[in-house]
């Protein structure tokens, strides 16, 4: 069974990652509507994730307004996957046992 | 297995039926988040079913009418009508469920929605002009539904289902008898759109 992934357990980054693996991109407000979170929380998460390389940000300028935009990395997704695994792996072992 | 301990290391009372729980409530929220923020789910069943039934309102008027002319602009105000009771359900249900329209999803479904329904509408003008207007309603059902098939690609899998039905319909246009247009007409647009309609208020969160 794989490492268990704390860095995405934690509930906003979980639905960072989870958001970006059905969505090509997103931008940061399109998360914080989404997650319906803090300009501030969002930024110190998103963060950590890519400091880890889960997600990529690129920052761009939409008329005069800055744009800050994420995509989940290959090494995101196969965290996320391997985060699915242990969380059903966890739940048919209590089942099992 | 380093997995229950580390799990519970933020949940110091945590049990095994607690993790259990725990582990099928992250489940349920990476589910819930990837449904809010992949698929346009905005696309409201009430709403459809309300465009439905404007649809089946036209179909009755065109069948009255005394001139042809008479029953294209009847469906054209229909069409208006039909969008603007669209956006506004969609809006809500948007708003209602926490997900941005106008970005994101939204944009990317109005991205795939709005360039066939635009083709028809110059083919709209092109044909009455033309005075073929017996080939309208194959060419509206045709491309609203590729308008729905397109748009419908990042959707919940029922909205480009809506989309195939419409052009199946309208290739059912394409050969059928003229005479025929408004009846089927009435089975697309309305008819599709109420048990579509139907299909996503129920399943889909209104």
């Amino acid at each position: 069974m794989p490492e268990f992934d704390r860095l995405i357990h934690e509930r906003v980054r979980l639905g960072i990652v989870s958001a970006l693996a059905v969505s090509e991109s997103m931008t940061f407000n399109d998360l914080k509507q989404l997650l319906k979170t803090t300009d501030g929380n969002l930024s110190v998460h998103a963060r950590k994730l890519e400091d880890a390389d889960y997600i990529a940000c690129s920052k761009s300028f939409e008329g005069r307004l800055p744009r800050t935009e994420y995509r989940l990395t290959p090494a995101g997704r196969r965290a996320l996957e391997r985060y699915l695994d242990h969380m059903e792996a966890l739940i048919r072992a209590m089942r099992e046992g | 297995m380093p997995l229950p301990a580390q799990l519970g290391q933020n949940r110091p009372a945590a049990r095994p039926r607690s993790l259990n729980a725990h582990a099928i409530e992250d489940l349920r929220y990476i589910r819930e988040t990837m449904e809010r923020a992949g698929s346009f789910t905005a696309v409201s069943g009430w709403g459809q079913i309300a465009v439905g039934i404007i649809a089946f309102a036209a179909a009755l008027l065109a069948l009255g009418s005394s001139s042809a002319e008479r029953v294209v602009w009847t469906w054209i105000a229909a069409a208006v009508a039909s969008a603007t009771v669209a956006g506004l359900s969609m809006a809500h249900k948007a708003r209602k469920a926490g997900v941005p329209l106008l970005s994101g999803p939204g944009r990317k479904f109005a991205l795939g929605f709005v360039p066939p329904l635009a083709a028809g509408a110059l083919l709209t003008a092109a044909l009455y002009r033309a005075g073929l207007l017996t080939w309208l309603p194959p060419v509206w059902l045709l491309l609203f539904g590729a308008s729905v098939v397109a748009g419908g690609a990042f959707s919940v899998r029922v909205v480009p289902v809506m989309g195939f039905c419409f052009m199946l319909l309208g290739g059912c246009a394409l050969v059928a008898p003229p005479a025929w247009g408004t009846y089927l007409m009435a089975a697309g647009f309305g008819g599709l759109h109420v048990v579509f309609g139907i299909i996503i208020a129920v399943k889909h969160g209104g």
